[in-house]
């Protein structure tokens, strides 16, 4: 029998806001331990929780760019449960009246797109850290209430393929839209599959086991892989699937049971009392509305259709917003689309990552690197020459105009002068120049590079090709 | 007339007159507890007398160049022990918080702190709230100042005994389902409990978060509007505080009668299992308002007898909940010597916890757990709801409603505490208002025949305290119970 995976995601997002979701200590991190915290995040007795205006703004928001519905009444909850690391014994989260409902998100895999549906999109506040030390257990709870939004989407994947490009489409408009700095190794951004099989062909679901411990895109792909090899492997030899949860372990590259259903948690959700419910206007949503700008998808078709770009370098240059603000900010300067995508896809953003730094604290503006790509275009230096003076122009703040006439890197574009530089080529090089007259046609090349050689780089090679061309016809 | 037997409104007066210096209150107070807190046992933890003494003082020295005082200033008020005071020990009555000094102070306190109040100490009740007779104190009982074989009440017991015996001028109460207003009525003193949402609920310690109020325990019903004035009003930091605007309350005093008033009699509540003594003593209240300008009307609340039920629903849900982060992990009470968390947590809990508390958490436990909440949790709701209704339906035709605060006067310690269901029924008249969010005061209206004090009840519509007061205070003037003292013995 064949079997068709089903796929569904639960995601949490860290919101980047200033202070914690229901107080007003700071959400720095790697901070030595408890020292951002207050009665409120620490759960001390008679404490008691305010939201955070600008985590539900910023919820809003991300519902929005989800294509949700936003809810104008929605609840705060709590899940109840002991665990250290959770100072009030419960988790202030959201239940039945969650804020967002009912969006959609496209996914490309295996050159098709695909809508898959949100259910849900909630608040919720982060626990703190267990640390395991020698002398016991110790608890930090300066990440204890920061804000999180879990993203939830039916059961809509059908392969590994779809959840990772389904979680970099979220990412990218996360990151876009300026919620979440999308960082799944510091656990910035954290999903969590529930995945079953079915026979192929059948409407009803499978049993679902739930995949945690996964915090990068390569850890998806790896976990859901074995996740399927394994339950096809356990139906095809006739036994069932066990409704549990399941660690992905990253040294064994297997998942292994970490709890059953029997052993699951009866989180006893309810209104939270301490928070009334939340209110939401048509105009506060509208007003949100306004602040979201193209999302990445829309803006990659954009660069397809208006700069002529291929779906590669549209792809590249709107993964992030910045760089497609970079991108467009040069275009404006100087309509060479294709020429400017070439370099900031190489030279640009090896610079960049070299140094360590993001595009919006580039120290080349926009300016700078249309001057120097105006240079190429008019023949005044080569593109190699561009690449190998780009670093210097990265790390000063000279002009490319300027750079060039100090180190006489003009190009040789003076017909006279390339035709001695020609002759004495064509003299050195008899034997060659006689098997292209013979009809050696790619012997060309080798006297070009001799000349560019004798220009020490400065030649125009263009004009160098055309005038061999010219001189050693018959 | 001696210091301690002054209300709040007499001791303000004498002490902005300068009659009476700062070290003088504190001397007379500390006096007084001296000789009547090891019978009547209101305090868990008296606050220092020497740093009270040295505080005095320098407000005295302060004072002496220019008399600027403010109402509350060098006033000797007692805490409620789950209102949270920065550096003095708040237990809630609990062996579970032992050791926890609260690092900040409630809302209410900083109110009174502002105007350098004297905390005088904290006061006893039972363990998070959960009682009506402050048996269940982790602490032993409080007792009543009229008589020492009988129960304060509860669960502010320890504040509404201390108010009686003079042992503060005026206490704060915390009020979920009666806990201000029945052991006022048990010690013949004034309590009030505001509308949900009046008071700040910022630094008290949750046992329901729905429904728990702070208030005033006060000698008279002047004294609990001027302590009204100071307690009430929007904070940012309670997101179910309201934002009203609040009035001077002792405004309406002006007025010494209930004319134009009309006062709702709602049937549901002078039915079977009233005491007679109760009954008749409301009843001669009732003619005692009509006297002073008042119309009577019957009124029903169709839902008062499922409001006990609806109440220990929400409240243990609530409860269950609010007190998870009691774990033995942060602050308070850890047992010793666990193999691992578990055993950490289920050891703390066993022995941190009395066995009223744990009644309660089990019983929220199970109300709010999957596949009972619809029945339970739900359904309480619901029809909480519905008695919500009820008070806005009888509210539109009259402006207050008076009852009976409890069916009989202060029982005797160690009577109910192993019948909790008994225990239970006591809150029968009080527990309606604090489903419905509406202010309700208990006042002296009697004595029993054995000396026992017995309290009646009026209830307003929501943020009316001030028509409350009114009516309270001109029952107060017409009558001469706030006159007889406790002789404690």
């Amino acid at each position: 029998m064949t079997f068709e995976t089903v796929i569904g995601l639960e995601v949490h997002a860290q919101l980047q806001t200033q202070s914690k979701m229901f107080c007003g200590c700071a959400t720095e991190f790697g901070l030595p331990a408890n020292t951002r915290t207050c009665p409120v995040c620490l759960g001390l007795p008679g404490a008691l929780p305010v939201v955070n205006k600008h985590a539900v703004e910023m919820a809003v928001r991300t519902g929005l760019a989800l294509n949700c519905t936003v809810r104008t009444t929605n609840q705060f909850a709590r899940k109840n449960y002991f665990y250290p690391d959770l100072p009030k014994g419960y988790q202030v989260s959201q239940y039945d009246r969650p804020i967002c409902e009912h969006g959609w998100l496209e996914l490309q895999a295996n050159g098709t797109s695909k809508k898959v549906r949100i259910r849900r999109a909630h608040l919720e506040e982060d626990a703190g850290k267990n640390i395991h030390a020698d002398a016991g257990s110790l608890v930090d709870l300066n990440r204890a209430g920061t804000p999180l939004i879990e993203i939830v989407t039916e059961p809509d994947m059908r392969s590994a393929d779809e959840v990772v490009s389904y979680l970099k489409s979220l990412r990218d408009v996360l990151m876009y839209i300026g919620v979440c700095d999308g960082n799944m190794e510091q656990g910035s951004l954290r999903c969590e599959p529930n995945l079953s099989l079915r026979p192929v062909g059948s409407d009803e679901l499978g049993t679902k086991v739930e995949l945690k411990n996964i915090n990068s895109f390569k850890f998806v792909k790896d976990a859901i892989e074995y996740e399927i090899k394994r339950q096809t492997k356990v139906l095809s030899e006739g036994g069932t699937i066990i409704q549990e949860t399941r660690l992905w372990d990253i040294e064994r590259n297997q998942t292994a049971v970490m709890r059953s259903k029997e052993e699951a948690h009866d989180y006893r959700y309810f209104p939270d009392p301490d928070l009334v419910p939340l209110v939401i206007s048509e105009e506060w949503i509208e007003e949100l509305q306004a602040t979201i700008q193209e999302l990445p998808r829309d803006r990659h078709r954009r660069f397809l259709h208006d700069y002529g770009l291929p779906d590669y370098d549209a792809g590249v240059l709107t993964s992030s917003r910045a760089l497609a603000d970079y991108f467009e900010a040069c275009v404006t300067l100087f309509a060479e689309p294709k020429l400017i995508s070439n370099f900031l896809m190489s030279e640009f953003l090896r610079e960049l990552h070299q140094a360590g730094t993001t595009v919006e604290s580039s120290p080349v503006s926009p300016e700078r690197l249309v001057g120097l790509l105006q240079l190429v275009h008019d023949h005044t230096i080569s593109l190699k020459v561009a690449k190998e003076i780009f670093p210097e122009l990265y790390a000063g703040d000279k002009s490319a105009a300027q750079l060039v006439e100090e180190k006489g890197l003009r190009q040789l574009s003076d017909e006279g002068e390339l035709l001695s530089l020609i002759d004495a080529v064509i003299e050195q090089h008899p034997a060659q120049v006689a098997q292209y007259r013979g009809g050696k046609g790619t012997v060309i090349g080798f006297l070009v590079g001799q000349a560019m050689k004798r220009s020490g780089g400065k030649a125009n090679p263009q004009k160098v090709n055309a005038l061999f061309k010219t001189r050693l016809s018959p | 007339m001696s210091l301690v037997k002054c209300t709040l409104k007499e001791l303000q007066d004498r002490f902005t007159r300068g009659d009476v210096s700062a070290v003088e209150i504190v001397r007379a107070y500390f006096l007084r507890i001296s000789v009547v807190e090891s019978k009547v046992k209101a305090y868990i933890t008296l606050n220092d007398k020497e740093t009270l003494l040295s505080q005095a003082e320098a407000l005295d020295h302060a004072l002496s160049a220019w008399r600027k005082t403010e109402p509350m200033m060098a006033m000797p008020i007692a805490v409620k022990d789950n209102i949270c005071t920065e550096g003095l020990p708040t237990t809630c009555g609990s062996r579970i918080l032992g050791g926890f000094v609260p690092p900040y102070s409630a809302t209410a306190v900083d109110a009174l702190l502002a105007q350098q109040y004297f905390l005088i100490g904290k006061t006893n009740l039972d363990e998070f709230g959960m009682g009506s007779s402050t048996e269940y104190s982790a602490f032993g009982a409080s007792r009543n100042p009229w008589n020492l074989s009988h129960v304060p009440g509860g669960s502010s017991g320890g504040s509404a005994a201390a108010v009686a015996a003079d042992e503060c001028v005026a206490a704060l109460g915390t009020d979920t389902g009666g806990s201000i207003r029945q052991p006022a009525a048990c010690c013949g003193v004034v309590g009030l409990k505001p509308t949900y949402g009046r008071v700040s609920r910022y630094g008290l310690i949750a046992f329901a978060s729905s429904l728990d109020q702070i208030g005033p325990i006060t000698k008279d019903v002047m004294d609990a509007a001027l302590m009204l004035n100071v307690l009430a009003g929007h904070d940012a930091r309670d997101s179910t505080s309201a934002d009203k605007a609040v009035p001077d309350f002792t405004r309406v005093f002006k007025k010494k009668d209930v004319k134009k008033l009309k006062i709702g009699v709602p049937l549901e509540f002078f039915a079977e299992g009233l005491d007679e003594e109760v009954y008749d003593a409301v009843g001669e209240a009732l003619a005692v308002l009509e006297d002073l300008g008042g119309t009577m009307e019957e009124v029903s609340l169709p839902h008062t007898g499922v409001a006990v039920a609806t109440y220990y629903i929400v409240a243990t849900a609530e409860a269950s909940s609010n007190l998870a982060r009691y774990d033995g992990v942060k602050y308070g009470f850890r047992a010793k010597e666990s193999s691992d968390l578990l055993e950490m947590y289920r050891t703390t809990r066993q022995e941190g916890f009395g066995q009223e508390v744990k009644r309660r958490i089990m019983l929220g436990t199970y109300a709010l757990s999957s596949g009972y909440y619809d029945a339970y949790y739900a359904k309480a709701q619901a029809v909480r709801t519905l008695i919500r209704e009820d008070f806005d339906r009888v509210f539109q035709d009259v402006d207050l409603l008076v009852t009976p605060v409890m069916p009989t006067p202060a029982f005797q310690l160690g009577e109910k505490i192993e019948d909790p269901l008994q225990m239970y029924l006591s809150d029968l008249y009080t527990i309606s208002a604090s489903l419905a969010g509406v202010p309700a005061i208990s006042l002296p209206c009697g004595f029993s025949r054995k000396g026992l004090p017995i309290g009646m009840q009026i209830l307003g519509r929501p943020f009316e305290e001030d028509v409350v007061l009114r009516a309270a205070r001109a029952y107060e003037l017409a009558t001469d119970w706030r006159k007889k003292r406790p002789r404690i013995r």
